[in-house]
């Protein structure tokens, strides 16, 4: 089977959105550990921010990344006709 | 269309029945309540909780039993994003999380957020790396992915290894958290425990494989985290006046600290430090004769107790000694567990640990190589999510690549609900401690206290060292599992919440013993014997040789258990640090890069294996003497990284090794081109089929 135009665009898109949400779960998650003894500096909601970030703060974004991999991808598919029929 | 249909109809039925069957389960709680309030004992209220659950699980098992294939490695592909959501979540969270997670927090403060992190944004790369491109792909394990992409047995073979020797250093941790806590709610002892738990295990995997697992799963699910969060809620009203704490602890926290600050500078505080680390050394020189050693002591409190009498001190302080001297055990068993929990006072003898502050120590080197050692655990915790093969399987079960996406999402979702939840409880259970407990007399400790440093020692001890009446922090000695299992107790809620905390551990424990020792059992009988021993057996056939296999394997991780192997953290981190140096590499440049190819995973796999097997033999105390290794560990050491983490090198080598030898060695042909186009698109005209059957 030969591969189009549009599928190639279809995966660059799709290795596009996977390495931004990858860096911002790099960041959110190695610069934001590296710096915690820095963040904790700062106070937010109470919190010394470097303690909240790794407690809390953190795995909010990821499950942000998550979800919003999983919204954009579902609706690439469909723009780009490689969707598997409705199924929910 | 048809299917359409078909699905969002199971849909609708399933969350029809599960709310049916959560309503039921609150109502269950309330009755045993009522009943508690009537007079019922608290340990027919264990035996209920315990028993009530596990025949749930059973009779979801024997309705759900099946001898298809498809159904018994993939629970038919009908599994919804929402649910499959909840049985990942419950499949996930083991003892470990459950029971461990919020002790480490309180124990180790922020560097033990480390697993919290690690635990969760794992499923970050499992998300965008692993989960669409394997449900595109279909099959039953992983393998299966392995060796359809780089062809060949040789690269399943490794798969296969590797498979079982996580998945069996999971387990065996996993099984001990079941005899943990059967042991300690019934009263059974820790060996048959482990046998009762075994059972429960069985009932919901046996008759029918992985469709079992998941519907059973989604059940413990619900039970885990009602009963995880009903008693943080209420300790969380108690102290913040806000029913969603884990945004409202901050306060608490800070009162933390001014606490940890006035803990440090008291000079009664200071005097007892030294006292405790006296009597840590005491009870370490007393463990070579423990009876003779209580006697004495027994001796040197009856003298304290005349001299106070005569000295005509306080009331409170004389009933302080008395009640030293009564818990004194003279026993030799209970002796023993006595001056053994005595010498936990050691820790006790520097001041308290700043809980907000990241990697204390005294130097600017043994600071950052602490940090360094944080990140290396988030960094193994992480890859090791993303390739442990009992999580990634579940990615299968989904109807769609569109659901698998979705799915992981509420998995995670569902994962968050606990793991934002558990330091919450830390600090809420340690602002207890170091408020209530820390000032009050040992004459009126309060409830919880008094009632848990008679359970289980090594749990809680408090003594009192000085003499003064007065429970000081240095005079308190916490094994971090109390936290989860008092924390009702703590927020001075009903036995029968109690009884629920209980009830949660088991099903966290039980789900991820069932997920794990399925994975095994089809990694055996799926991989190994179908796939390359006998390719022409049926699949009644293959379903009976995977059922015998389960039963095999869990007989012997039972019997493996039984022998009490060590740390569980240990075991739980060491599982990850293996999973990610061997599977993380192959799975992900097997869809990310087309020209990586046979010879390179084979060899990449291998050394990536091979490196972090070597790390942990030569760092890890355990090992090291199984292996007669006497050189010092600091020679071995790489840039001071724990065993625990040794998935920091694994992962990179893997990676390295498998770029290296595939430039070297030919392209993989077309086909295989072929099957990696074919799993990056949900749906291709002209399209190859991969799924099995």
């Amino acid at each position: 089977m030969e591969l189009t135009q549009k599928h190639h665009e279809y995966w660059r898109k799709n290795l596009v959105i996977t390495a931004i949400l990858l860096v911002i779960w790099f960041v959110a998650t190695f610069v934001e550990g590296w710096y915690a003894r820095d963040l904790n500096n700062i106070t937010f909601l109470g919190f010394p921010l470097g303690f909240y970030m790794s407690a809390q703060g953190s795995l909010i974004i990821y499950v942000i990344i998550i979800g919003v991999y999983a919204r954009y991808m579902n609706k690439l598919d469909k723009e780009y006709d490689v969707h598997e029929g409705e199924d929910d | 269309m048809a299917i359409a249909t078909g699905n969002s109809t199971f849909n609708a039925e399933l969350k029809k029945y599960y709310s049916i069957y959560t309503g039921g389960f609150i109502a269950f709680v309330i009755a045993l309540a009522i009943a508690e309030q009537a007079g019922m004992s608290r340990a027919w209220i264990g035996y209920w909780f315990l028993f009530a659950t596990i025949a749930l699980y059973a009779t979801i098992g024997i309705m759900t039993r099946t001898v298809d294939a498809a159904e018994y490695y993939v629970a038919g592909r009908r599994v919804p994003a929402f649910f499959n959501g909840m049985a990942t979540g419950a499949d996930w969270m083991s003892a470990a999380s459950f029971i461990g997670m919020a002790g480490t927090l309180y124990l180790s403060g922020y560097d033990g957020l480390s697993f919290v992190m690690g635990w969760t944004g794992g499923y970050v790369l499992v998300a965008l790396f692993l989960a669409p491109y394997l449900r595109k792909f279909g099959q039953f394990t992983i393998p299966d992915f392995l060796g359809a992409r780089y062809g060949g047995n040789i690269v399943r073979s490794i798969g296969v290894f590797a498979a079982i020797l996580c998945s069996f250093t999971y387990v065996v941790a996993q099984i001990y958290g079941v005899g943990l806590i059967t042991s300690r709610f019934t009263g059974l002892e820790f060996g048959i425990g482990v046998f009762v738990g075994l059972a429960g295990i069985l009932v919901c995997s046996f008759l029918g494989g992985m469709r079992a697992v998941t519907w059973t799963q989604v059940a413990q699910y619900i039970i885990l985290i009602i009963a995880y969060l009903t008693p943080v809620v209420w300790l969380g009203v108690k102290h913040t006046g806000f029913p969603v704490p884990q945004v409202a602890y901050g306060p608490v926290l800070q009162k933390i600290g001014e606490l940890e600050k006035k803990f440090t500078a008291d000079p009664t505080e200071q005097q007892v430090r030294g006292l405790a680390k006296a009597a840590a050394s005491e009870a370490a020189a007393a463990l070579k004769d423990p009876v003779k050693a209580a006697g004495d002591r027994r001796a040197a409190l009856e003298q304290r107790l005349a001299k106070a009498k005569a000295e005509n001190a306080p009331d409170y302080v004389q009933k302080s000694i008395q009640a030293a001297l009564t818990n004194t055990p003279t026993d030799p068993a209970k002796a023993r567990e006595y001056w053994s929990a005595r010498t936990n006072l050691g820790a006790n003898a520097s001041p308290p640990r700043k809980h907000a502050e990241p990697f204390p120590g005294p130097t600017d080197q043994a600071r950052n190589t602490a940090r360094l050692n944080f990140l290396g655990i988030v960094f193994c915790m992480m890859f090791g999510t993303a390739a442990l093969p009992h999580i990634l399987m579940r990615y299968y079960t989904t109807p769609s690549v569109r659901q698998a996406r979705t799915s992981v999402f509420w998995s995670l979702f569902f994962i968050f609900l606990l793991y934002f939840t558990a330091p919450c409880l830390a600090v809420l259970a340690k602002f207890d401690v170091y408020s209530n407990l820390v000032g009050s007399k040992f004459a009126e400790l309060p409830a919880w206290a008094a009632a848990w440093r008679l359970v289980d020692p090594s749990l809680l001890t408090i003594t009192d060292l000085n003499f003064d009446g007065i429970v000081q922090l240095a005079e308190i000695a916490i094994g971090g599992d109390i936290i989860v299992l008092a924390t009702p107790e703590i927020a001075g809620l009903p036995y029968v919440v109690s009884g629920l905390v209980a009830a949660g551990g088991l099903a966290a424990a039980l789900s991820t013993a069932d997920g794990l020792l399925l994975t095994i059992a089809n990694a055996l009988s799926h991989d190994l014997y179908y796939k390359m021993l006998d390719p022409g057996a049926s699949t009644a056939r293959r379903v009976t040789v995977s059922k015998v296999l389960l039963l095999v394997v869990a007989v012997i991780a039972a019997w493996v258990t039984s022998y009490k192997p060590g740390n569980i953290l240990f075991l739980v981190g060491a599982a990850f640090s293996l999973a990610a140096s061997a599977f993380f590499p192959a799975l992900v440049l097997g869809i990310f890069w087309k020209r990586a190819n046979k010879w390179g995973a084979i060899i990449g796999m291998l050394a990536g294996l091979g490196i972090c097997m070597y790390y942990m033999a030569v760092t890890y105390p355990f090992f090291r003497d199984f292996l007669g290794v006497t050189a010092p560990i600091a020679s071995y050491m790489w840039f001071g990284m724990n065993a625990i983490s040794a998935g920091v090198f694994g992962v990179p080598v893997g990676l390295l090794t498998i770029f290296i030898v595939s430039l070297l060695t030919p392209a993989p042909d077309k086909a295989v081109q072929e099957l990696v186009e074919h799993v990056r698109y949900p749906n291709l005209a002209g399209d190859i089929d991969t799924r099995a059957t």
